[in-house]
């Protein structure tokens, strides 16, 4: 026990670079760093390069690298409505409040995660859907639910269903032993806002080091014009409408009037 | 062809929004109703979120009552006397309902009191419609007169004091009973975002007995004035009124609905009512069906805030 704390101390140590010139680097590159919401947007793919720097102290790697890309997206607060028969009809019974979950998350590797590293692993290092944090409101206290709790389960596969959540195993492809390329989809319904993303490099099953990046998805144009009216202006916004539904209403009136 | 909507935050079908703009048009033409009922529970099914869908429906309501309040005040069938009174009402009702509506949906019960709503309001109304106007055609076919409006049957409605004349209904009648179907109205419209105008047709011919002619007119007043008001409200209050979507159903429910008035020219009155009976009916199943009938997912996610 207390040898693999002194490991996981060096390795550490090692991880931050304070060690000897050993551990590899990773540089990333994202094919973009804004993604723009115009009136014709139905989703996009970005692209993210990778290398693996190594040098010439670098201990030799049997396995082979793994990479893990984890896409997290603007949190917000969602609560979980479970329904139940009450007097015969079915309504909203109880519900979980989870405390800022990514709206949007994306687990992309090379391969199955559960083979790139063992349990204990991954749980620490939080890779993976099935181990991201979860916390949640219950009863005024917060805490992290647990793996088989039911809205747990529940608000991950209403995620996935609408395609905010995903885990992919075949997303990140290498094209050299050294340099790996992963496609991050974006569906038509993303959120806007600010993306991190986390580069993991698994090496021999244990995580080697890890770099962040991150894109920002943002309205431009007609879209940012009327989104920023409707928040800044409301009832201005309000009141155009109104006058464009009366127009509207009028330019019909006149168009088909009989006589 | 699809265009992504800046307040709904998501790509739709241009032609398929302007398509539903058309059919409810063209139902809220021909009845002389705004189709708020059809059309906010059509635009959920499509995965816009329910509190956007609401919010932009009430604009959408507001231009096609306006096309239609402007076709019957040239014909001079609206009583703009019994529209102020009804407004009066009216907008008292919509803020007490905009207040409850926010109370609700703080304590989460927005949904289920929706969905009873809809369930007991429309089955009610739309049942009473079908049996009311299938005694009608049946007696109109035995070939009896149709049931007279008997001066003598006056119910105790118009024993209430606060008379009023109104000139181009030609009825004498108390404001109390006015105001409160006007407030009934706005206050049931802003809580299920509905324009209100199925249900204020039927109660000011059966309770205020307004001639037939000025019914539809008057009623659109009020529908366009409280729907004018509610997309104020929520674009000041909630900023979720998708002005992109309210315009592509605007243009199709405006069209709509001067095919529809055509169409509701070559059926009988009492036809018309079957057939809005039938349909409101429908709508109200549907509502039960899905409080009754256990749910294929029990579980549904909701976004209670977006970012700080």
């Amino acid at each position: 026990m207390r040898a693999a704390r002194i490991a996981a101390a060096v390795l550490a140590l090692v991880l931050a670079g304070a060690g000897p010139a050993a551990a590899e680097k990773l540089v990333i590159s994202l094919s973009s760093s804004r993604v723009l919401i115009t009136p014709n947007f139905t989703g996009a793919e970005l692209v993210l390069f990778g290398s693996v720097e190594r040098d010439a102290q670098t201990v030799a790697r049997h396995g082979g690298y793994d990479i893990v890309v984890t896409v997290t997206g603007p949190r917000e607060t969602v609560t979980t409505f479970r329904k139940a028969r009450v007097f015969g009809i079915w309504v909203n019974a109880q519900s979980r409040t989870f405390v800022r979950p990514p709206s949007y998350l994306a687990v992309l590797a090379n391969r199955q995660i559960n083979d790139i590293a063992d349990l204990d692993t991954l749980r620490r290092t939080q890779t993976g859907l099935a181990r991201t944090l979860l916390p949640q409101e219950i009863s005024g206290d917060i805490g992290d639910s647990t793996r088989g709790d039911p809205f747990r389960q529940a608000f991950l596969r209403l995620k996935v269903e609408h395609g905010l959540y995903r885990e992919q195993q075949n997303a990140v492809t290498f094209l050299t032993p050294a340099l790996f390329r992963a496609t991050v989809p974006l569906p038509d319904n993303v959120p806007t806002g600010i993306y991190e993303i986390d580069v993991k490099l698994f090496g021999d099953g244990a995580l080697l080091t890890r770099s962040p990046t991150a894109f920002e998805i943002v309205k431009v144009g007609f879209e940012q014009f009327v989104a920023g009216a409707a928040r800044d202006h409301g009832i201005l916004y309000g009141l155009a409408t109104t006058l464009m539904a009366l127009l509207t209403g009028w330019f019909a009136s006149v168009v088909f009037r009989k006589d | 062809m699809q265009i992504y909507l800046p307040i709904a935050e998501l790509p739709v079908n241009v032609l398929l929004i302007l398509f539903m703009g058309l059919a409810v048009g063209f139902i809220s033409g021909m009845f002389g109703i705004g189709g708020g009922f059809l059309m906010t529970p059509l635009l959920i099914f499509i995965g816009i979120a329910p509190a956007v869908a609401v919010a932009s429906v009430a604009s959408h309501v507001a231009a096609s009552s306006f096309s239609g309040a402007i076709t019957y005040w040239r014909r001079r069938a609206l009583d703009p006397a019994l529209a102020a009174m009804l407004l009066v009402g009216g907008l008292i009702g919509t803020t007490a309902g905009v207040w409850l509506f926010t109370l609700l949906r703080a304590i989460g019960q927005l949904d289920l009191t929706i969905g009873l709503s809809y369930l007991i309001l429309l089955s009610a109304v739309g049942g009473m419609m079908v049996v009311e106007s299938l005694r009608a055609i049946i007696r109109a076919r035995e070939g009896k007169p149709a049931e007279v409006r008997r001066p003598g049957s006056h119910m105790w409605i118009h024993g209430l004091p606060l008379k009023m004349r109104f000139k181009t209904s030609k009825i004498y009648v108390s404001v109390i009973p006015i105001c409160t179907i006007g407030f009934i109205i706005g206050f049931i419209g802003a809580i299920m975002g509905i324009g209100g105008g199925f249900l204020l047709v039927p109660a000011l011919i059966y309770i205020i007995r307004v001639p037939t002619g000025v019914v539809i007119g008057t009623s659109m007043v009020l529908t366009l004035v409280t729907m004018a008001y509610a997309t104020v409200m929520h674009a000041a209050t909630n900023h979720l009124v998708d002005a992109v979507l309210a315009l592509i159903l605007m243009i199709g429910g405006v069209i709509g609905a001067q095919f529809g008035a055509r169409a509701g020219q070559r059926f009988s009155s009492e036809q018309l009512r079957l057939l809005l009976g039938i349909l409101v009916l429908a709508v109200g199943l549907r509502f039960a069906f899905d409080l009754v009938v256990q749910p294929a997912d029990l579980f549904t996610v909701r976004t209670i805030e977006g970012l700080p």
